[in-house]
């Protein structure tokens, strides 16, 4: 929970620290079902998340990562229980306040008409700005620091259609920056994409949390979630089978009764500031299981 | 170019359509003769002319383009939909099904502004129908129920009017095909004044929506975590660009082609940024009818060709000339 909540680091203003460790999201006893579903999609599940820290939500296809990340960004209501956005239902939040607080990157967008990345961006800045509005100076600032930080400022003018998946993840999370918010929720960000693409997108998620962003994020590359991540919660058939550091969650009879399939937990080798941390190394014992 | 230099070479681009428009047509006037018919000062005729046929004319030819060019943008950016276009939802049919009602029973014949005023009805309740059946349907306003809505009520507008035709005579089945082919030749100040009372404020209500255009362009779902009130911009994007389109059709019939073609000519030369797509659409709409209208009335003077003819036969292979461009420049 120590993630440098510092006031220096947050210049562009989109934080507003409490001075409190009071909980960016909190989730208590919360269930939903999905109409026509014959078992709860999340069920009761518990979970906080803090200013400045790094939240994973991991488990197997299916068991209710995304459902999670939704009802915490008000896009659901819950059917049992709380999903609290600073203390207040998040589906009880006003869409252009909370807006202004939380970068929410969904698993996929496909624009319906050509947008250049600068166009793409700038749509971060609707929340502050609404319909009228001309961009300020600080709106102009908010979105070239948002490029610069997700290293898509030589892009500005090409259209988005015509970048890679690593290229197009990057600029949707600098749209999520130029929001200035407190928080990010983000669903499976690094999906498909490279070895480098994907560290890139951690190292950024990470310094966004070093200046005081709560960041809670969905993936299925459980050992880069145990090397950046503050927290995990492991999800299991719509519950949270385990909860906290990677080092409490990753057991080999956690992660092995979640999966379903044998495992291993080595330490990481290094070289790096997170050698030592856990990693997983899937079986291979000859039996193709169900 | 600049947003502001862009429309201030389209504003310029119509200016020079309506004096295209004003100086070309059945009688030859002249500049000189146009610009003294104009001032009131020229002979009684060139007077009467220019100031009670072509200047309504004109005008109301690049008031419907302009109409029809902003409604078809605004259609495309609601049903996230290149291919839609003002009549896509069914509003046309319902104003023809009103324009043929009034003309096959006679009422047309007995005072003019019938017509209009049943084709209103016609699109109203082609409007609220739409709505209805979208609304009922569907989990606030989802736009592929409204666009299946749409389709469905234009199909059955069309079988009604075909049955409604099949029992009309000659002249009344001319009358109401013509006038499905859409004209501007009935042009007066009242139906300018009319359309311009719905143009300016619709204008205004989806120029304020067209930052929320481009984030649903961009996509539904992030356009909410944005902060969009997705139902309210769709409902009010909706209402707005059907009553848009009902004023063009009330004025002039169904002229085609307009309003797909505006907008998508504006979003290839300067991308699919609402705030200069809008008011490009509207005013290449503007400019492109009058012209049109010209070589309507120009081509077997004294007689006129369909301008909904016109529109498709200059319309088509322009748009074809900009696609083209559009590929060669992404080739490169």
């Amino acid at each position: 929970m120590s993630g440098g909540i510092s006031n220096a680091g947050i210049s562009s203003g989109g934080i507003s620290s409490t001075g409190t460790e009071a909980s960016i999201w909190r989730a208590e006893d919360l269930s939903f079902r999905y109409p026509g579903a014959r078992r709860d999609a999340v069920s009761a599940a518990a979970l906080t998340v803090g200013p400045g820290e790094i939240v994973a939500l991991v488990g197997p296809n299916g068991a209710g990562k995304s459902t999670l990340l939704k009802l915490l960004v008000g896009a659901l209501e819950p059917d049992r229980g709380r999903a609290d956005f600073r203390g207040r239902r998040a589906a009880g939040w006003a869409k252009p306040e909370l807006a202004r607080r939380v970068g929410v990157l969904p698993q996929q967008e496909e624009p319906a008409f050509p947008l250049t990345v600068r166009e793409l961006v700038a749509m971060g800045r609707y929340p502050h700005l609404g319909p009228w509005r001309r961009e300020r100076p600080s709106d102009r600032e908010a979105i070239a620091r948002a490029l610069s930080r997700c290293r898509v400022a030589d892009l500005a003018h090409r259209p988005f259609a015509t970048l890679s998946g690593g290229e197009r993840q990057r600029v949707r999370l600098a749209r999520a920056l130029a929001q200035e918010p407190e928080a990010l929720a983000l669903d499976e960000p690094t999906a498909s994409l490279d070895v480098a693409h994907e560290m890139e997108l951690w190292e950024i998620l990470k310094g966004e949390a070093a200046v005081g962003r709560a960041v809670l994020l969905t993936t299925h590359n459980l050992n880069l979630a145990a090397r950046y991540a503050d927290r995990l919660a492991l999800l299991s058939v719509g519950r949270v089978a385990a909860s906290g550091s990677p080092a409490a969650v990753f057991t080999e009879a956690t992660i092995a009764g979640a999966y379903q399939w044998p495992v291993r937990i080595v330490p990481l080798v290094g070289p790096g500031p997170d050698a030592g941390a856990p990693q997983i190394v899937p079986v291979r014992d000859g039996r193709t299981r169900p | 170019m600049s947003r502001g230099a862009i429309l201030a070479a389209l504003a310029a681009l119509v200016v020079a359509a309506l004096a295209v428009s004003l100086r070309f047509g059945a009688v030859g006037l002249g500049w000189e003769g146009l610009w003294q018919g104009l001032k009131g000062t020229g002979d009684p005729s060139a007077i009467a002319i220019a100031r009670e046929l072509r200047l309504p004319r004109a005008v109301l030819a690049a008031m419907v383009g302009g109409t029809l060019g902003l409604a078809g943008a605004t259609f495309q950016a609601l049903l996230r939909n290149p291919l839609a276009e003002p009549y896509v939802l069914g509003v046309s049919g319902g104003a023809a099904v009103g324009a043929v009602v009034a003309i096959g029973a006679g009422w047309a014949a007995w005072a003019a502004w019938t017509l209009p005023l049943s084709a209103l009805g016609g699109a109203l309740v082609a409007i609220v129908g739409v709505l209805r059946i979208a609304r009922g349907v569907g989990r606030g306003l989802d736009v592929r129920i409204l666009l299946l809505a749409g389709v469905v009520a234009g199909t059955f507008f069309n079988a009604v009017i075909l049955l409604l035709l099949s029992f009309q005579e000659a002249q009344a089945f001319r009358a109401a095909v013509f006038w499905m082919m859409g004209s501007v030749s009935g042009a007066t100040w009242p139906a300018v004044v009319l359309l311009g009372g719905v143009l300016l404020p619709s204008c205004l209500v989806l120029l304020g929506l067209a930052r929320a255009f481009n984030l649903l362009a961009a996509g539904e779902e992030t356009a909410g975590f944005l902060g969009v009130r997705i139902d309210r911009v769709r409902l009010i994007a909706y209402v707005t660009a059907s009553i848009l389109t009902a004023g063009a059709v009330v004025v002039a019939g169904g002229i085609g082609f307009v309003g797909l073609f505006a907008p998508h000519t504006a979003r290839l030369l300067w991308g699919g940024e609402h705030r200069l797509l809008l008011p490009a659409a509207l005013l290449l709409g503007a400019a492109f009818l009058p012209l049109a209208d010209t070589l309507a009335r120009i081509a077997v003077a004294p007689a006129e060709l369909p301008l909904g003819v016109v529109t498709a036969f200059v319309g088509v292979p322009f748009f074809i000339g900009v696609l083209r461009r559009q590929a060669g420049e992404a080739r490169s």
